[in-house]
This record gives C-alpha cells, sequence and structure tokens, in this order.
C-alpha cells in the first residue's frame, strides 16, 4: 500500500473518531445540566480543558460561557480539532484516497460532511438544546464504522484505518476521564456525595459505559470507575483495550505473529499496553489521576510518531516538506 | 408532454427535422416522453441533480487557492446516434487516430512528411509543442497516443465535422460512465426496448490496454494525478477505483537506476505502467520544466530506458496544434493513400499571408483561435464579438500570426434539452473515446457537451456547459 494512502487511511479513522468523541465531550456537560441541583450552574470550563485546546480557546473569549464553548467544540474552523474541522479533514483524507474506499462510505461520509455544514449554517450552537445534532454526528459515524464492519476486506487498509480509530479513541477516554479532575465540586467536603456521584455517572453515560459498568461494579466508586476506563479488558472503549487492539492492528500489518516487536511503533505501543496491563488502579490514584493522564497521552502521542517514521514518511523528491497531521 | 411547441432552429436538430418530424432513431424515446408529465420530468431531472451531489461527481473551480467543487450539470435528455451513423464514425475516427500516430512517430524519428513537404517543417518543428528530448523515442509497440477523446460537432448541413484531436490527456470519460449510470435509473424501460450500446467497459479496456503497452507479463499499471486540486482530480481516483490500480502522485514516485518506484508501507514497490494526467512539460522537471513540483524527476529517463510505459506518450501535443490541424486531411492520404472519411472544418492559417488578409478582411464571420489555446479561452466568436473585440483581434493577429488560425464559423446541432422553460434546442458537441492498444477502438457512446444558454456555442464545462448522455443505438 502507498504510504501516502496508508497515512490518510490512518488519519481518516482518527478523525472520524475524534468528531464522534467530542460529540460525547459535550455530552457528558447536556448529561450533567439535567441533574444539577437548581443552585449549581453547569460548569463549560472543564470541557476545553480536557481537550487541550484552551490556549486557544482563551485568545479568543473570555468567558467559559456556553454558547462559545460549544461554538469552539463543535463548529469553529479556527479550532483544528472542533467537529467540524475533524469531519472536513477525514473529507479531504478520504477524497485524497477516495479510489480505496467503498462508494457507498464515500458517499455516508460525503452526506456526514454536508450534514455538519448545514448545521454550522444554522447556527446550531445558539439552540437551547443541540443535543440532537450530537446524536446526528454519533450516529452518522457510527453508520460508517457499520459500513466499514460488514464491507471492508480485512487488508493493510483495514488494519491502518482501525489502528488510527483506536489510538484516537484511547486518547479521547482518558480525556473523558480527565474532565472529571476539572470539574470543581463546591468544596473538598462534597467528595463523596450525591453530586461527586452525578459527575461520575455522567462520564460513564457519555461513553455508554453506564449499564456495563453498574453490571460490572454495581456501586460508583471513583477508583472502579477509573478502573473501568483506563484499565478494563473487555470494554471496548477503555484505554487498555484500544491499545491492545492497536497493537494488533500493527502485529497483522507487520505480519508479526509473535509476542514481541518488528518495529519501533510495536515496541512503543508494546510498552505502553503492558504498563497498562500490569497497573493498578491504585497505583494511578497514588501517581495522580490527572498527572497519570497526561504522561499517559503523551506516550499516545510518541506511539502516534513512530507510526508516522516507519509507514509513511516519505523522501521527498524536491524538498523537505513532509507534513504531519495531528 | 407534447413536444408540439418545441422549435427547430436555423440549424441541424438532432431529434426533429426542418418540417418537426421526429428522426426514426428517436421515435421510441418520442413515445416515452408523450407518455410522461412535465412534472415528472421535472422530478427526473432534478433527482439527477441530486444524485451527482451525492456521488460527489465534481469539478474544481479555482478561487482563493481553494478548490470548490462543483457538479457538471446532466441534463435528461439523451443524445442518440444510430447506429449506421456511428459506423460512419467509428471508420473515420480509426483512420484519423491511426495516421495521427504514424505522422507523430515520424517527426520525432525520420521526418518523412516534412522532407516531403506535406507539412512545412517550421510549423511542427517550432511548435512549443514539438519536445526535442523525444526525438529518436520508439515508445513500446509503436503507439504514442493510447487515449484520445475527439471533439466533433454536426453542421447545419448534417455532417459531422472534426474540431479537435485532443491528444494529450482528455477528460470526461468519467461523466460518461457515471452520466449512463445516472440516466439508466431515468428511463429503465427504453434501454431495452431501444438497444443502447453499453459503455460500462471502459475501465476493462482501459486497464487492458495499459498491460499491454508494457513488455511484462503482469505489469504494476498506476493513474499518476496532479492531486486533489487538479479540476479533473474526480474522475482520476474514479478511474483508478475501476480499474483497480494504485492513484499515484508525483510524491509517492521516486526513481533509482532508471527505474521508478511507489514508496509503499513496506518499502519500494516498481512501477511498469503509468495512465498519467499531468501535462508533458510538468512530468519530469530534469527534462522539462524545470520548476514542476508534480512530476517525477527522472521518469523520463526511465521511460527513454523502457522501463516505465507512458499513455499517453509525451509529445503527442505537437499533431493537436491547431495549425496542425489544417494538414491532418492531407496527412491521412500522405500515409494511409486513403481519402478522408470525416470532415475537417476549412482552417484559415494567418501566418500564411494570403490566408492572413481573407482572416482580417472576414473576421466578423470567424471564428479564430489561438494555435495552442483549450478550454475556450484566448477564443474570437466574429458573429457574437463586438467590434471592438474585432479590432482586438484583428491587432493581436497582425502582432503575432503564427499564434493563431481561423474558421468558418459552424452552426452546432442542437438537441432537445430540459430548461425553466420547457423542452428547448440547446447546442451540443460530441467527444468519443478512442483506445489504442492492441488494435484502434472507439467506445460507443460519448460525452456530449451542451451549452446551457440560449443560443450559446460554447460548450466548455468552465464556461456554463452541461453535458447529456449518449446512447449509440445496436440497430
Amino acid at each position: 500500500m502507498l504510504s501516502r494512502v496508508a497515512d490518510s487511511i490512518y488519519w481518516l479513522g482518527r478523525y472520524l473518531e475524534r468528531a464522534e468523541n467530542y460529540a460525547r465531550f459535550i455530552d457528558v456537560n447536556y448529561n450533567l445540566m439535567l441533574d444539577l441541583p437548581p443552585d449549581l450552574k453547569a460548569q463549560w470550563e472543564p470541557l476545553v480543558y480536557a481537550t487541550g485546546d484552551q490556549e486557544l480557546y482563551l485568545q479568543k473569549h473570555q468567558a467559559f460561557d456556553r454558547r462559545d464553548v460549544v461554538h469552539f467544540l463543535a463548529f469553529d474552523t479556527e479550532n483544528p480539532n472542533s467537529i467540524v474541522s475533524s469531519i472536513n479533514f477525514a473529507r479531504e483524507n478520504a477524497r485524497v484516497i477516495r479510489e480505496n474506499l467503498t462508494k457507498e462510505t464515500w458517499e455516508k461520509l460525503n452526506g456526514l460532511y454536508h450534514f455538519v455544514q448545514k448545521s454550522a449554517d444554522k447556527k446550531e450552537w445558539t439552540k437551547e438544546d443541540p443535543r440532537a445534532f450530537f446524536d446526528g454526528v454519533k450516529n452518522q459515524i457510527l453508520l460508517l464504522y457499520g459500513l466499514a464492519d460488514s464491507t471492508v476486506a480485512r487488508t493493510e487498509g483495514w488494519y491502518f484505518r482501525q489502528l488510527g480509530l483506536f489510538l484516537e479513541r484511547a486518547d479521547k477516554t482518558s480525556r473523558i476521564v480527565d474532565v472529571k479532575y476539572h470539574i470543581l465540586l463546591p468544596s473538598p467536603n462534597w467528595v463523596g456525595t450525591p453530586l461527586d456521584f452525578l459527575h461520575w455517572t455522567a462520564l460513564l453515560k457519555s461513553v455508554t459505559a453506564f449499564n456495563t459498568y453498574r453490571r460490572l461494579y454495581g456501586n460508583i466508586e471513583p477508583s472502579k470507575v477509573v478502573e473501568f476506563l483506563l484499565l478494563n479488558k473487555y470494554f471496548p472503549r477503555s484505554v487498555f483495550y484500544c491499545l491492545r487492539e492497536a497493537e494488533n492492528c500493527l502485529h497483522k500489518i507487520s505480519g508479526n505473529a509473535d509476542t514481541g516487536y518488528r518495529n519501533t511503533a510495536e515496541k512503543a505501543i508494546g510498552e505502553l499496553r503492558s504498563n497498562l496491563e500490569f497497573t493498578d488502579v491504585s497505583e494511578i490514584i497514588d501517581t495522580g489521576l490527572h498527572e497519570y493522564i497526561d504522561v499517559l497521552q503523551l506516550k499516545i502521542n510518541q506511539v502516534s510518531n513512530k507510526i508516522h517514521s516507519n509507514f509513511f514518511q516519505i523522501k521527498d523528491n524536491f524538498s523537505q516538506q513532509n507534513s504531519m497531521q495531528e | 408532454m407534447d413536444t408540439k411547441n418545441y422549435q427547430v432552429g436555423d440549424n441541424f436538430d438532432e431529434m426533429f427535422t426542418e418540417e418537426g418530424k421526429c428522426r426514426a432513431h428517436y421515435s421510441e424515446f418520442l413515445k416515452h416522453l408523450k407518455k410522461t408529465s412535465p412534472k415528472k420530468i421535472s422530478h427526473l431531472q432534478h433527482a439527477a441533480n441530486k444524485n451527482q451531489v451525492a456521488m460527489g461527481m465534481t469539478f474544481n473551480v479555482y478561487h482563493d487557492n481553494q478548490g470548490i467543487e462543483k457538479i457538471l450539470h446532466l441534463d435528461i435528455v439523451p443524445r442518440i446516434i444510430a447506429n449506421q451513423e456511428w459506423k460512419h464514425l467509428e471508420a473515420g475516427l480509426k483512420q484519423r487516430i491511426y495516421a495521427l500516430n504514424l505522422f507523430i512517430h515520424d517527426i520525432y524519428n525520420d521526418q518523412k512528411a516534412l522532407k516531403d513537404k506535406i507539412v512545412p517543417e517550421d510549423l511542427v518543428l517550432g511548435s512549443k509543442d514539438y519536445l526535442k528530448p523525444c526525438i529518436g523515442l520508439n515508445p513500446p509497440k509503436g503507439i504514442w497516443c493510447h487515449i484520445t477523446g475527439t471533439d466533433l460537432v454536426r453542421n447545419k448541413d448534417g455532417n459531422y465535422y472534426i474540431l479537435e484531436d485532443n491528444l494529450r490527456c482528455p477528460s470526461g470519460v468519467s461523466y460518461m460512465l457515471e452520466s449512463r449510470e445516472i440516466i439508466k435509473r431515468a428511463y429503465p424501460d427504453l434501454f431495452n426496448q431501444l438497444g443502447v450500446m453499453p459503455v460500462s467497459d471502459y475501465p476493462v479496456k482501459l486497464l487492458k490496454m495499459l498491460q499491454f503497452i508494457s513488455n511484462k507479463e503482469k505489469p504494476v499499471v498506476g493513474v499518476l494525478t496532479p492531486g486533489i486540486y487538479n479540476s479533473a482530480y474526480f474522475e482520476h481516483s474514479y478511474l483508478a477505483l475501476q480499474m483497480g490500480v494504485e492513484l499515484v502522485s508525483g510524491v509517492d514516485l521516486i526513481t533509482k537506476g532508471k527505474k521508478v518506484y511507489m514508496q509503499t508501507t513496506k518499502g519500494l514497490e516498481q512501477i511498469d505502467v503509468l495512465y498519467r494526467r499531468i501535462d508533458d512539460t510538468f512530468l519530469d522537471p530534469l527534462t522539462f520544466n524545470p520548476h514542476s513540483l508534480l512530476g517525477v524527476p527522472g521518469i523520463f529517463e526511465a521511460y527513454k530506458a523502457g522501463n516505465i510505459a507512458l499513455a499517453n506518450a509525451p509529445g503527442t501535443g505537437v499533431a493537436d496544434d491547431k495549425a496542425v490541424y489544417a494538414y491532418v486531411p492531407k496527412l491521412i492520404k500522405y500515409y494511409l493513400g486513403e481519402e478522408p472519411i470525416l470532415h475537417n472544418v476549412p482552417t484559415y492559417l494567418c501566418r500564411e499571408e494570403k490566408d492572413r488578409q481573407y482572416v482580417l478582411d472576414h473576421i466578423e464571420e470567424l471564428v479564430v483561435k489561438e494555435t495552442n489555446a483549450a478550454g475556450g479561452y484566448g477564443m474570437l466568436i466574429g458573429p457574437k464579438a463586438t467590434k471592438s473585440e474585432h479590432t482586438k483581434f484583428r491587432e493581436l493577429i497582425k502582432g503575432n500570426p503564427t499564434n493563431y488560425i481561423a474558421q468558418p464559423t459552424l452552426s452546432l446541432s442542437t438537441v432537445p434539452t430540459w430548461t425553466e422553460d420547457g423542452l428547448q434546442g440547446r447546442h451540443v458537441d460530441l467527444r468519443p473515446y478512442i483506445l489504442y492498444g492492441e488494435e484502434i477502438e472507439v467506445i460507443p457512446g460519448a460525452l456530449t457537451r451542451v451549452a446551457l444558454k440560449k443560443g450559446s456555442l460554447v460548450v466548455n464545462s468552465s464556461q456554463g456547459g452541461g453535458s447529456k448522455d449518449t446512447w449509440v443505438l445496436y440497430n
């Protein structure tokens, strides 16, 4: 497979997953808002901090007003990670490799693009409850996943796309957990109160994990929620699960049927995966949840860089204009 | 709906005679039309437009460095060609392509046609499209113009005239193929009833031709595109998808030891045949335009060494020159000893003093064209232009006579076309596609471009033209 094509397929996977997760992010807050006691206001600041784009946000806005935040995360084309930007990038990548996509995939993705553009024209963020838009984004992306699952041949291209999807999802699930760190309780005395539980419940709901969690762990306990979202071996959105899937993809790509590694990308992800595999949640809490997640995200980035240098970097005929997507 | 009010203008109409009688090969279609309400036709037209957007059947228009995607309007009324007429066109096109290929080979090798003074030497050798690096080249199987998209029009006299040979990288074939799919949905029953020849196997034929020009048994084939911002990008990716080959751009390719390789996730893989959709001079910055960032440095050396086949071969553009065009009938006689089957438009070469004087005196009746411009640019339609435009072109011609030719204004034929005011005649041209591999094959179909503006003769997509599906009948 052409390096350039693999590159685009990988980023197509990442951008679609990114858009889907941003839709989920924003859902955390809408979930919370509905259940808050009347004297507490929803906090929108944590969402921006969890995405890591607070600097850009603060250049454009002074306060964390709901509309501004929703606009910034969903519709702002100047925010390279917003839903509208991610869908644009996904479509641009798809356009470059259209000959590698099925007709249906292209048409559905094209439809999603037009849906997002139209919603932007309608200023969806000014609506009191724009959740229908976020549901629309999620559903259309899930449709694309279903389409791929039942029509795409399990050859190299499939694994590059899944690789992008799972790495992005690992990163984003960790960020959703991190939202909790940024949401402030009125005072430390509130830890363990119904409000605190509400926060954790909202997190679980945003990744469609609430019922699964209930069945597996029963009561809401912060350390259990963290364990579930970061370390669970069976839940397809947990960080560990995503990293293991991503590692499998890399093995399929290189043809590595054994354990161990054949290239630096496999080495980096193998180390990271085994680190999570043999970590106990109490160790995470001791390190500090936010600090642990910070390092985790850094390492996921390093894996992505290794993937780039192993598979996508091409010798340029003219000048060093190798551009990397982020 | 009823076609009583349809007006045939002062030109040939493909569906109706001057007396308003329906031509035989359109009669089944007319029956169908009579059974269909205008509302239904309007609905079909709307559905066709929507299909095009959904399929992303778009071309790019340049604006602020960002390609804006537009669709090429597809009219719901087909252009139908009777089989007998098609056979005539087919024979004429084969003859012409065969002769043109011999001509291209000749001027880069023995130059017999120049020595025998069939074509003025300076006209060929002085053309900017005559590529000196191609001198002495002998491309695989002796084929230079593998893919041609000849433009023809039908004049008032009912005869077809060749307008342009388009021997470089003619585009539009994807519209021929995708339009057919859309139009099939509009008239599911008619296709069978009428016996419309299929075009859908074009990608298979194209691939077979591309494989044929390689010496390898199982050659690796690719489509070379300038990239996503090129106006025909949709077509490039479409053809690669349909043939099941890689779509590559310059950055994907690298040359080593006079061989061309693709950069893949598993290292370098040699590529043997390229259907290149990059202009000659952008192909290789080492041989041609040094500023080209689209091409592949060293690819021309690999080509000369026979390690990669290119379709079309570099250098074919010279036979596409509008001044060389005037000599094609002579060339057919010279190389084949046959009378040309299809007409050339009479052409005045402004480089010749007598012709030039005639053009200057009669500019208001003539179409003046730049010898090496395309897309309907750099052109004057005398009868439709203003006095000051006439004066401007007179000066241009006097300043650089070799750069201009002139032709009498042809009246393009019309086909009924669905407009806001119902069915109206609109002018069309015809672009069939011809493949030259093991043999020369004319694909039984074409891109019919239609000037959507009333009375307009400019059919180019960049200037408000649309398209029609073209049905060639079995009988």
